[in-house]
């Protein structure tokens, strides 16, 4: 009976991994449930702050706040949201491909380029690619607050308030649905200009209690809300691409037994008719 | 142009409490009382704890509290951006008033480790949440 024995221990082997796999693959779909409740929550909130800054970069406000001002573009910054742990797919690969080229179109253009990251994954990324890394945090969990975020982000908004970079960018995988996660690069300074057609002419609000205090206030909120809704998007799509990911190991995994025990079948078929004829030869010999 | 009616979305950081047309909108800014009607200037402000009285486009009421935040107004579309915020009737009247009490007692108490600015925000908080609750009510 050659090679049964070690078939065997293979699939045993094999049905292990599927054991762990499917395992994963609940706990995926379970935390996804959580992760998307709590990102359609905040959903709103960044959306409507998103427009109200659209509306305010299209207005010609008497105060001008530097995040509004459009300067030559001399050196680019990058928030990176990505995961902290594998065995997600191809979720943080597609993002960092992403980045890479847009990063690459600036460079042509002459501008240098940094990160600011977020998760381990691209902290790992970045780091072996030599790139240039200024702020970096990881180990956000399962429930990232704002506050957790502050630290990075005021770094590279300090960065902004100096000079050192003339434009912000944050990157994240936007969860459109379970199946499908798109990675997304969204400008977060200068404030991006608003598309609502209907507001296209001269004016400025009516400030209380006064412009500058309000915009601070304001920006500040914005800044922070935008890059908390895309750590959050970025949780959603990571339970959902891991529980995907996770389904499709099992299966491999249920067909590579099928295939192991096809095979030890056969061995041991083989073995049992070289039994019986030889215990027939035998016989005869006798 | 004439408008008739405005839109307006009301969300805080949890959730989107209000979004639709509606034809007046009473809040509470940081400088006082506003009153938006559809065709308002734009304008900027920020809130203070206090009420926002909708009337929905057909003249049906809601009010919900608000703990603070931003209002921005253009002149076809309202965005209220608050901090915290709970429809009127889900608001627990037990638990404002003893809220209100715990926090005038603060006021009162003379020890030095009291904060005098948090007790205050505290209070206006407290009485903004029962204003809404008696307006809630009185709309019943």
């Amino acid at each position: 009976m050659s090679g049964a024995k070690e078939i065997k221990s293979k699939i045993g082997s094999v049905q292990n991994t599927q054991k762990i796999t499917s395992a994963m693959e609940m706990v995926a779909a379970s935390k996804m449930r959580r992760a998307q409740e709590s990102m359609a929550a905040s959903r709103p909130y960044a959306e409507n702050m998103r427009n109200v800054i659209g509306h305010i970069a299209l207005g010609n406000l008497e105060y001008r706040h530097p995040y509004l001002e459009e300067r030559e573009v001399k050196r680019v910054g990058y928030i990176v949201v990505s995961t902290d742990r594998g065995l997600c797919g191809g979720l943080n690969i597609n993002l960092f491909k992403q980045v890479l080229a847009d990063a690459g179109k600036w460079q042509e253009q002459g501008a240098d380029v940094e990160f600011g990251v977020v998760g381990s994954k691209a902290t790992a990324f970045f780091n072996n690619m030599g790139a240039n890394v200024t702020s970096q945090i990881s180990g956000l969990g399962d429930s990232p607050s704002v506050t957790d975020l502050i630290g990075s982000v005021k770094v590279m908004l300090n960065a902004y308030d100096n000079g050192d970079i003339d434009k912000l960018f944050i990157v994240y995988n936007k969860f459109v649905n379970t199946m499908t996660q798109e990675p997304t690069i969204d400008q977060l300074l200068p404030l991006p200009k608003s598309d609502d057609d209907a507001i296209q002419h001269r004016w400025d609000y009516l400030y209380e209690p006064d412009a500058q205090a309000l915009l601070d206030q304001l920006l500040v909120r914005y800044t922070e809300s935008q890059v908390y809704q895309g750590v959050v998007e970025n949780l959603a799509c990571e339970q959902a691409a891991r529980m995907v990911a996770m389904k499709a190991a099992t299966d491999n995994a249920g067909d590579l037994i099928d295939d192991l025990q096809l095979v030890y079948n056969k061995a041991r078929q083989a073995s049992i008719t070289q039994e019986l004829s030889e215990i027939c030869a035998g016989a005869a010999a006798v | 142009m004439t408008y008739t009616s405005v839109n307006l979305n009301v969300v805080s950081a949890e959730e989107s409490l209000f979004s639709g047309a509606i034809e007046s909108l009473q809040i509470t800014g940081s400088e006082g009382e506003l009153g938006i009607m559809p065709g308002h200037a734009p304008l900027l402000t920020s809130l203070k704890p206090g009420m926002a009285r909708i009337v929905k486009k057909g003249g049906d009421e809601e009010v919900i509290y608000i703990s603070g935040g931003m209002l921005e107004v253009q002149p076809n579309q309202v965005t209220v951006l608050a901090d915290v915020a709970t429809r009127g009737a889900d608001l627990d009247e037990q638990a404002a008033q003893e809220a209100k009490q715990r926090a005038e007692e603060h006021l009162n108490a003379h020890g030095d480790d009291i904060n005098y600015a948090e007790a205050a925000a505290e209070l206006a908080r407290a009485v903004a949440k029962l204003r809404v609750i008696q307006a809630a009510k009185k709309k019943l």
